[in-house]
């Protein structure tokens, strides 16, 4: 059965394979190493959920406003475009004009979207 | 190391461009002119300009990526015809559904530009791309009901699948890339025939996810489950945009991969497609029996539809390639006209979405009724209309390729639907209204009625303006 062409074995792959298993091992030996030594003596206050040394107030899922979903839309709009910009930026003078079009024109459509955000006013808090 | 790059020739892709920078414009447009039907002309205007570019744009640019052939060019007129009805059908109804925002535009023909990419595509990356951008816009525009729960049950329930069916079409992507070494999809072709992987059970495995993937996006069974709900619960103008457009576009992809790419397996794809095939005009033929929903009704219809037009990519071809073309032409013109009586049907404080609603629909107006006896008798396929046609060809290209007891199979659902469809008729012209039926008319949505009815008989009487545009579209197959 031929899966990859020219009988191609990924061994350029092998070293992140490597990584991967060690990885997993320290984190599961870690773990299974801490809970064998260490002294278990739980009391309420200890299994209480940490807030930074404040006693907890209320439950944690109760609803809050849906603008947050927006502001943090428009920030992975513009977080993918500046993804985009900076390797762009890196080798721009080696890309000649078509790159800096196309760049330019990738812009443009997200300008786009930036006003109609800003004309309904997607910027407001209230 | 060559890189710097060169300008790629634009003219293949012109149609798509002027439709972004159109749509984008339309976007913009809608912030300051208050009178959205202003944003309905344009959007139409739009709609024509792109078919009016559409066959000056022959060509193939982006290093084979984009390919504007007779193939994409018939596709995309499917889709502007498609589009430009749909416009004219939602004018009115937006209004009284009270969601009449220029978005609902703007998302349609974002929609189309994805439908056209996908036509063109040359790469399975940029098929992709298209398909996502097609099922994003229509996402929303399934839940454009704000404050209706059906409508939004219908966008989660759309959203939640169509992501899900596309990781399946991901799959097949990458899987079909890790034996090719391409995504190109000449490439692919020719690679598998040279090496003679056409019984490669990796291969095997891409085709399944692909058909899972496209068998989403145009319902077929056992993957339609979302159609009914989806269709019920979007606005009835979206949900004709829904069952005509994306479906094409998948017939339109699915003709790319299996016909082209996979073009040297086939024995493998039918056998994955002819049960998919049966199981499709089954369940959408015997489930539309008990509808009463008339939404729901021509949601079972069209899974039917999809049934029937798979026959003509199982037989392959220029021929059934041809028919299936034809097909979903004339599906389009037919579907739209039916779903354009429902919209009639909702008023303000009306639903009217039940085929009871239709009752003494020939007593109180006559025109209307005959209009929709016209969308329903082709369905159904009875001539002289265009659904005669339609199934026509893709019966003889079936029965040529050697598949007669498939088509056997699909002349005994077809019968089956005569029933369903003919009720519709018979609660029309058999019974009393029960109380006055009120339609919102609109010169807009009367014009739209005028154009599908039009083209049906047209067409149903003179089948060769069609099919013979179909034929010299599919050459290439």
């Amino acid at each position: 059965m031929l899966i990859m062409p020219g009988g191609y074995v990924p061994i350029d792959y092998l070293p992140v394979l490597i990584f991967m298993v060690i990885a997993s091992a320290f984190g599961l030996g870690a773990l299974l190493v801490g809970s064998i030594f260490r002294p278990r003596r739980p009391y309420p206050e200890k299994l209480m959920p940490y807030e930074s040394g404040n006693p907890p107030v209320g439950e944690p899922r109760y609803r809050f406003s849906i603008k947050f979903y927006i502001i943090a839309m428009l920030f992975v709009v513009f977080d993918v475009e500046t993804v985009f910009l900076y390797p762009w930026a890196v080798v721009f003078d080696k890309i000649g004009l078509y790159a800096f079009v196309e760049m330019m024109i990738f812009i443009a459509i997200l300008l786009v979207g930036y006003v109609y955000a800003w004309k309904k006013e997607a910027f407001k808090w209230d | 190391m060559e890189t710097a790059l060169k300008f790629p020739v634009l003219t293949p892709a012109m149609p798509e461009i002027i439709m972004l920078i159109g749509a984008l414009a339309i976007l913009m447009l809608d912030l300051i002119v208050r009178k959205k039907d202003f944003i309905a002309l344009a959007s139409l205007i739009l709609a024509g300009l792109v078919a009016y570019n559409v066959f000056g744009a022959a060509g193939e640019t982006f290093g084979g990526m984009f390919v504007a052939d007779g193939y994409a060019m018939f596709f995309k007129l499917i889709f502007l015809v498609s589009l430009m009805l749909t416009i004219l059908i939602s004018i009115k109804y937006i209004e009284v559904e009270r969601v009449n925002y220029g978005e609902y535009y703007s998302l349609a023909l974002f929609s189309t530009l994805g439908m056209m990419i996908m036509a063109s595509a040359g790469d399975l990356i940029v098929l992709y791309l298209g398909l996502e951008l097609m099922a994003l816009s229509t996402y929303v525009l399934a839940g454009f009901l704000k404050h209706s729960l059906r409508s939004n049950e219908a966008a989660v329930k759309y959203f939640l699948l169509g992501a899900f069916a596309s990781a399946f079409l991901l799959f097949g992507i990458s899987l079909t890339y890790g034996i090719t070494g391409t995504t190109d999809i000449r490439a692919v072709a020719a690679y598998i025939s040279e090496n003679g992987l056409s019984e490669n059970p990796v291969l095997l495995l891409s085709v399944i996810l692909f058909s899972v993937a496209f068998s989403f996006k145009i319902a077929a069974a056992p993957f339609h489950m979302w159609a009914p709900d989806v269709y019920e619960g979007a606005p009835t103008s979206v949900t004709a945009f829904m069952s005509v457009g994306p479906k094409a576009a998948g017939f339109a992809v699915i003709g790319k991969v299996f016909l082209i790419a996979f073009a040297s397996a086939k024995l493998s794809w039918v056998q994955v497609l002819i049960p998919v095939a049966i199981l499709t005009m089954a369940t959408g033929n015997i489930l539309a029996l008990m509808q009463t929903n008339i939404k729901r009704m021509l949601a079972y219809s069209s899974i039917a539809h999809a049934g029937y037009a798979l026959l003509g990519i199982i037989a392959g071809g220029a021929e059934g390639m041809a028919g299936v073309m034809s097909y979903l032409m004339i599906y389009a013109f037919m579907n739209i006209g039916a779903f354009a009586i429902v919209i009639l049907l909702r008023s303000e404080g009306f639903q009217g979405e039940n085929i009871s609603d239709l009752e003494g629909l020939s007593k109180t107006h006559p025109l209307y009724a005959a209009l929709m006896l016209i969308s329903m008798f082709s369905l159904t396929g009875i001539p002289p209309t265009a659904g005669f046609i339609g199934k026509f060809y893709i019966f003889v290209s079936a029965v040529n390729a050697g598949y007669t007891w498939l088509v056997v199979v699909a002349v005994i659902f077809s019968a089956i639907s005569a029933y369903f469809y003919l009720r519709v008729v018979m609660y029309m012209y058999m019974r009393e209204p029960k109380e006055e039926v009120r339609l919102t008319t609109s010169p807009a949505v009367n014009l739209a009625l005028a154009i599908s009815t039009a083209a049906v008989l047209l067409i149903g009487v003179l089948p060769s303006s069609v099919i013979d545009l179909a034929m010299y579209a599919a050459a290439g197959f």
